[in-house]
């Protein structure tokens, strides 16, 4: 999202948005074509489930099971939906390292969009679950960024802190920092609760509320956000703030001591 | 400066402006007694003597950008909704005090900067008495006459971590509150009282309409109201006692040798508040602190995680994170253990480091005055007690923090609970132990140093092929500085039959001091210091390293 | 600055003495106090070249102290207070506050640093010696003291007169009461307030977020849901002390997760009503870690365990979180089913 909003100057910007115009028209054409065009669609989407299926076999079986139904390595996919596949692998979560400590990192991707894009088609095929969203879900326009904040501050900040550092759980577990993660795996994470985190669903957390939050994320955590005050040490609070102070400004002080207490240099006959 | 005069220039009454100003008050105030004094007063130098300048100079930059702060906060819980200039609080309820700490922030020109000057020389102040505090301590400089100047600096510590929290919670910041709300509930815990300690505070209900405006009071007037006497009477006390020194060529108990107050500590303890003032305005330049617009306005069902109070207060943070949940319920009533017992030992960690001058007082039961200052490594076990004593602080500490050690040393916040909860009877025993063998180390070293001089690192070949290391020896003023100080002897319970043979009670504090004073000076407490025989005996055969 | 330039008389002579031998001012004590050194001279006490240097760049110290406080006014004239600004390796910051800052710590540190290395360069470093003198007054003043006294207190006849005496002291003593008296109206009595919370019979809960009320399904396992009391809201004068007790915590859980039999009678289709407030001092207890059901407080660090009827797991909390009873009303939405049976939030001597 910061990306996006990075490149929105670029010159080739126009071109790409020219090309999406060019795919939506195309995505309104298939949705008001004739019959035998939504067929062909079907059998697209179908052969997508199959080559996610042959990605899932591949990669996944061993731990959630042939059809998905889980075994004592990892739990059933079957109704997680799109959403839990795109946030799990596109933030290289999954698949997951044999032997995990307490929680399962952030990695690169080892997927390709293409790849992920299938296997959550799979997925999604074996029961009923949140689908991927789309931009005008979690982009910026039409959010309310305060009111996001007070969303932040009521359902995230307990976990991963005032403007989304990261914060520690029971026994080694933690609530990953937020700096970096892309608008769309915000919504997913909250949509379909990874690992230890609850889910929000659209009952309880509305689609737009959602959409504040990321605008507030943004606005507060985002790569061009200012520190009206300097150094943001972390915007871990007051440990760090006191570390400061002890190594840099009681450090120089010191510093400034030794020299106003050192003697002069002597003349001496060498 | 014109006011060093002689009767006869007076007397002619054509003396320069400044001379008459200076007749002119001594003649209501007495200034020329006073200047007499003072004015050439000695002190000596050395950096661990400035420690106390920088409180000192770092207490005046708060209450100057304090002052200046007054001006545009508003210390009242009013709830408002913002419409001011930072767009993420945009339409949000919030009192006035936070409203206001937002407008001082991005709507005063500078008042972001006095803020964070002020809040960063609260931090250095608190961190600064306590490596003062510290330095006075390790160099027993609190002996007799300076044991009441000790303790009027203890009280500043302690009110100054006060001042520092009720002033950390004037923002009515999501973290603040945060803290507040620990308060209330440590308040509560007060077996008897505690609900109504709470109520009376609060204004009732937490959190209620009431404690910024209290708190602000508390801040700005009664607390510093009073540190500001104490440091009056710190720094008389400092002038009449004058300062100590270091052992060394010409320094002894009787005199002080150093630099003058006019020019020379003039321009320097004057140019040092110039440059703590200066380096505290370019760390307020480079570095946020407490940015309240991105904690937002503090409402009880809220919280973040790295809810932290500052420094000064970690180690109490950690002594409630630490303690197990013990609560006991009887007749009706909650004895709420969990939270009282921090809440006890909290006062005692401090009371521990500020009656220790006492105990040693009366351990040694020496009545002299002392203005040469020790040497750690020549007094093992208060420097001992003292090591002990900073660490079960940092080990408090660090439970105060444990959930970012946790994420940054990619660690388990219940091992890391569990190893403070153990730390913190074990590690300062440790302590205690390695420092005392450390610093008897170090006084075999000296005796070596004095008895065979100084390694020099150059190696000799001895005609029989021997290779040795040549010792230079020392100089007189080496010797003189490392063989200065005193050592005591364990005092021994009096005999135990008086002059008419008649058996006398030997009481148990009797008891208890003997077997602390020989702790302290026996066989395991320090190491005998060279004697002019030993010495003698050395140097005069030759060849003998 | 070598020593080469300086001219040869005006050198002192070595004070450091030649390896191998040492010279000792006292044979027969050799740890004895050998006396203050002599005073060694700095090279800018003979070398008025270098004192010229010092002088010099003390004048420069104070002219860029001149020159960084027309600085702090020209940024503070001509930077607009948002103005943002990028700077390694600090990062987007504001550029005011930078300027302002640096050019006021220039300023003062200048005046500082010119000022202590005037002391440093030029001021005389001969040491000197003041003499100390006993604190403890001689016998003679003690004695003088004394008298005086005994003097000053007989004349009084405070000794004689008891009457006046203890008269005084008990006059002295009561009337602080006063003061003490003045504080009573602090704040009001607690009563039973901390017993109570907006919570009743039929109460519905409103969802902290879209602040509407709930029905059982838009809860759905692993999720976590924050509710207040139906018709209190932000603006309400009230909002902060009663949200302050009033804040749930809601949970659904597999029934057959559940361990506690009345946590399980309590809920509603495994969805749990709990407490945001932690019992041991009052924050906002609500880090949910859903596969494990446990909730931690990020203050100090006591979890509960969500499927065992909120017991205490870990950490400095006494008691577990207090639950409230829930249920579903005609319409579908949930409510309470009264208030929570015990007191919310940290422990007090009244709670029993």
């Amino acid at each position: 999202m910061k990306k996006l909003s990075a490149r929105r100057r670029h010159p080739l910007a126009a071109l790409v948005v020219l090309l999406l115009a060019l795919a939506c028209t195309g995505g309104l054409y298939a949705v008001f074509a004739p019959a035998d065009k939504a067929q062909a669609d079907e059998s697209a989407q179908t052969l997508t489930i199959e080559e996610g299926k042959k990605l899932y076999t591949v990669g996944c079986a061993s731990c959630h099971g042939t059809g998905g139904q889980g075994t004592s390595d990892g739990p059933s996919v079957v109704g997680v939906g799109a959403a839990a596949v795109d946030f799990q692998v596109s933030t290289g979560r999954m698949p997951a390292a044999t032997s995990q400590g307490a929680q399962v990192p952030r990695k690169k991707a080892i997927y390709n969009q293409a790849e992920i894009d299938q296997l959550a088609a799979y997925i999604a095929s074996l029961g009923a679950g949140p689908a991927v969203p789309t931009e005008a879900q979690y982009g910026p326009e039409g959010a309310d960024i305060a009111k996001g904040g007070e969303l932040f501050r009521n359902n995230c900040a307990q976990c991963h802190n005032f403007t989304g550092k990261g914060g520690a759980l029971t026994h080694g577990k933690y609530a990953p920092s937020l700096d970096g993660v892309a608008p769309k795996h915000i919504y997913e994470a909250m949509l379909t609760g990874p690992q230890n985190m609850p889910s929000f669903p659209d009952t309880t957390l509305s689609e737009q509320n959602k959409k504040d939050i990321i605008a507030y994320l943004n606005a507060v955590n985002g790569e061009e956000t200012e520190s009206p005050g300097g150094l943001t040490l972390g915007g871990l609070g007051p440990v760090s703030e006191g570390l400061f102070a002890w190594v840099f400004g009681l450090g120089a002080l010191i510093a400034a001591a030794v020299w106003v207490a050192a003697r002069t240099a002597k003349a001496k006959k060498s | 400066m014109s006011t060093t005069t002689t009767p006869e220039s007076r007397s002619r009454g054509k003396a320069p402006a400044g001379e008459r100003v200076a007749d002119w008050a001594d003649g209501r105030l007495g200034i020329y007694s006073l200047a007499k004094a003072n004015m050439r007063k000695i002190f000596p130098d050395h950096p661990s003597f400035m420690l106390g300048e920088i409180c000192l100079y770092s207490f005046l930059i708060i209450i100057l950008t304090g002052v200046y702060l007054t001006l545009f906060f508003h210390p009242s819980m009013n709830e408002v909704e913002y419409h001011g200039s930072y767009v993420p609080m945009q339409g949000q309820l919030m009192s006035e005090a936070y409203k206001s700490t937002l407008d001082i922030s991005f709507d005063v020109r500078g008042g972001l900067l006095i803020r964070q000057i002020h809040h960063w020389a609260a931090l250095v102040f608190l961190a600064g008495m306590f490596i003062h505090m510290m330095r006075v301590f390790f160099t027993g400089a609190f002996r007799k006459p300076r044991e009441i100047n000790w303790l009027f600096g203890f009280l500043l510590f302690v009110l100054g971590m006060f001042t520092g929290f009720t002033g950390y919670s004037l923002p009515d910041d999501l973290l603040s509150g945060t803290g507040i709300r620990f308060m209330e509930g440590a308040i509560l815990s007060v077996p008897i009282v505690g609900t109504y300690i709470s109520f009376f505070l609060f204004g009732g209900e937490f959190p209620g309409d009431d404690f910024v405006a209290r708190f602000f009071s508390i801040h700005v007037l009664l607390l510093p109201g009073i540190m500001l006497g104490l440091v009056v009477a710190h720094l008389i006390l400092v002038f009449y006692h004058k300062h100590t020194q270091f052992a060394g060529p010409g320094k002894t108990n009787k005199n002080v040798v150093g630099m003058p107050l006019l020019p020379v500590y003039m321009a320097k303890a004057g140019g040092f508040f110039f440059l703590v003032f200066g380096v505290l305005a370019a760390v307020a330049a480079i570095a946020t602190i407490n940015p309240i617009w991105a904690i937002g306005p503090y409402r009880p069902d809220m919280v973040s995680t790295g809810a932290q109070p500052d420094w000064y207060m970690g180690f109490s943070e950690g002594l409630i994170r630490v303690m197990p949940g013990w609560e006991i319920n009887f007749w009706g009533h909650t004895l709420v253990l969990g939270v009282f017992i921090p809440l006890l030992i909290f006062p005692l960690v401090l009371v521990a480091i500020a009656v220790y001058p006492f105990i040693e007082s009366w351990v040694t039961g020496d009545k002299r005055e002392h203005h040469i200052l020790d040497r750690p490594r020549n007094v093992p076990t208060r420097t001992a007690f003292g090591v002990a004593w900073i660490t079960l602080y940092f080990v408090l500490l660090v439970g105060g923090g444990n959930d970012l050690w946790a994420t940054h040393f990619h660690l388990s916040i219940n091992a890391i609970t569990w190893f403070v909860r153990i730390a913190f009877f074990v590690a300062p025993v440790l302590a205690f132990i390695v420092t005392k063998r450390i610093c008897l180390g170090l006084q075999r070293r000296d005796k070596d140093k004095v008895l065979h001089g100084r390694e020099s690192g150059i190696i000799k070949r001895l005609p029989h092929g021997e290779f040795i290391e040549v010792h230079e020896p020392l100089s007189q003023e080496q010797l003189h500085t490392l063989t200065a100080h005193e050592q005591y002897q364990p005092a021994e319970i009096g005999p135990a039959v008086d002059e008419n043979g008649v058996r006398r009670k030997v009481s148990a504090t009797e008891k208890l001091r003997a077997k602390l004073s020989k702790g302290y000076y026996g066989d395991d407490g320090q190491i005998p210091k060279p004697t002019v025989e030993e010495y003698k005996e050395i140097t005069s055969g030759h060849g003998h390293h | 600055m070598s020593s080469h330039d300086i001219p040869e008389e005006n050198l002192p002579d070595a004070q450091d003495t030649p390896h191998g031998t040492v010279k000792l001012a006292d044979e027969r004590n050799p740890f004895a106090d050998p006396g203050l050194p002599p005073h060694e001279h700095r090279i800018q006490d003979i070398d008025e070249r270098a004192a010229k240097r010092s002088e010099r760049t003390v004048a420069l110290l104070f002219t860029l102290s001149m020159l960084a406080t027309v600085g702090f006014i020209a940024s503070y004239v001509t930077i607009p207070v948002d103005k943002s600004v990028y700077i390694f390796p600090l990062g987007h910051i504001g550029a005011l506050n930078f300027a302002l800052g640096m050019t006021l710590g220039v300023a003062l540190f200048a005046i500082g640093a010119g000022a202590v290395h005037w002391a440093r360069t030029l001021m005389s470093d001969q040491e000197l010696t003041d003499e100390r003198h006993p604190v403890e007054a001689s016998p003679e003043t003690k004695a003088q003291v004394m008298d005086d006294f005994r003097q000053g207190a007989k004349e009084s006849a405070l000794g004689r007169r008891k009457l006046i005496r203890n008269t005084m002291f008990g006059a002295l003593a009561l009337f602080p009461l006063s003061g003490v008296v003045l504080l009573r109206d602090l704040g009001p009595l607690p009563g039973t307030k901390l017993r109570h919370t907006l919570w009743s019979k039929g109460k519905l809960l409103v969802n902290m977020n879209t602040n509407e009320p709930m029905r059982p399904s838009d809860i759905i396992v692993g999720s976590l849901t924050f509710a207040k009391p139906e018709g209190l809201e932000e603006h309400d004068h009230e909002f902060q002390t009663q949200i302050a007790k009033a804040a749930l915590m809601l949970v659904r859980i597999k029934p057959d997760d559940i361990k506690d039999k009345r946590q399980l009678e309590w809920s509603h289709e495994g969805i749990v009503a709990y407490s945001k407030i932690c019992t041991h001092v009052g924050c906002p207890i609500s880090l949910y870690e859903q596969q494990t059901h446990h909730a931690l407080c990020p203050c100090h660090q006591s979890t509960f365990d969500l499927s065992d009827g909120a017991r205490v797991i870990f950490g400095p909390a006494g008691h577990a979180l207090p639950q409230l009873r829930i249920g579903v009303n005609d319409e579908g939405y949930l409510e309470a089913l009264g208030d929570f049976d015990e007191p919310v939030g940290p422990a007090f001597w009244e709670r029993g």
